[in-house]
């Protein structure tokens, strides 16, 4: 972590439950919680409730779908934080490796249905060239597509076109699988709040 | 469907206009990606652009330029919301064009 501040600066009240995470958990505590956690109000609390809304508010795409779109634009935008974290819950959420191995690796190749595969193309090049254009959004609407889904997955790239941001600028530390396991079931069992 | 839209404003207003240790003139130049100088531009723009590009040594000269950790800490997450509103604007108004009745 580049800011001693996001390790070190928080207040009692978090370095308590930063020490009974690590006890219950018996896994480091993640540097997205140590974000999330410093100074809340500024970004932490306001952010979270973003991003609760995006990946577990009512939507058509499953929270498997959310959490693969997540992991999808952390690999674009070569966080590797972010993909592992957001590749694990994605698994836990589909009970299903394989499948989010396979997009991972392959996105075209990869068994999935045609209206989430042409939603994660879109995401990709998004992510990666920083705009679409109408004939972009165009192409996953024939694809079988709604509107609304469309501005939902366009949710989870906010969030995670931001949080993946700050993942690499502050140098979170990439932990053993474990961990981002044990992250996995929280987010799955309680979400984003 | 989940609506992000009032709570995206809320943080945004929040990392904008709420009290903070840089000063809002900072805040939002790093927001916008533009009219900083050297060496925070490189690092803003990188977060902007190619985030996983940031270095220790970047950190270090805005560190060195005279900033807190506090005041870095607050304009890295303009520079990451910013760019990712730019995205999901230009992303809005393409579904917004894309879907409107001829």
């Amino acid at each position: 972590m580049r800011l001693a501040i996001l390790d070190s600066g928080q207040g009692f009240g978090t370095k308590v439950l930063f020490a009974l995470i690590r006890t219950i958990s018996r896994q480091p505590v993640l540097d997205v919680i140590k974000l999330v956690k410093y100074r809340a109000d500024f970004y932490g609390g306001p952010m979270q409730r973003v991003t609760h809304e995006a990946m577990r508010g009512p939507s058509s795409w499953s929270v498997g779908d959310r959490e693969l779109m997540a992991a999808l634009i952390a690999k674009t935008n070569g966080c590797e934080w972010c993909t592992k974290a957001h590749r694990a819950v994605a698994e836990g959420a589909y009970r299903d490796e394989k499948k989010v191995s396979a997009v991972l690796s392959n996105l075209e190749t990869s068994a999935i249905e045609e209206p989430l595969r042409a939603t994660l193309r879109m995401l990709c090049k998004l992510t990666r060239e920083h705009a679409v254009d109408a004939d972009d959004i165009r192409a996953v609407l024939a694809a079988g597509a709604s509107r609304q889904q469309i501005e939902d997955a366009l949710a989870v790239c906010f969030s995670f076109n931001t949080i993946g941001r700050l993942a690499d600028a502050f140098g979170f530390v990439v932990p053993g699988p474990k961990a981002f396991e044990a992250g996995a079931k929280y987010l799955l069992a309680r979400g984003y709040r | 469907m989940s609506d992000i839209s009032q709570a995206r404003e809320a943080v945004v207003a929040r990392i904008l206009e709420g009290d903070g240790k840089a000063s809002p003139a900072q805040r939002r130049a790093a927001f916008n990606n533009t009219g900083l100088g050297e060496p925070l531009r490189k690092l803003i723009d990188k977060v902007a652009r190619h985030a996983y590009r940031v270095t220790d040594e970047d950190i270090d000269g805005a560190r060195a330029s005279g900033l807190s950790e506090d005041q870095i800490f607050e304009i890295v997450v303009c520079a990451a919301i910013g760019q990712a509103t730019r995205q999901y604007d230009t992303a809005l108004a393409a579904l917004e064009a894309a879907t409107r009745k001829e």
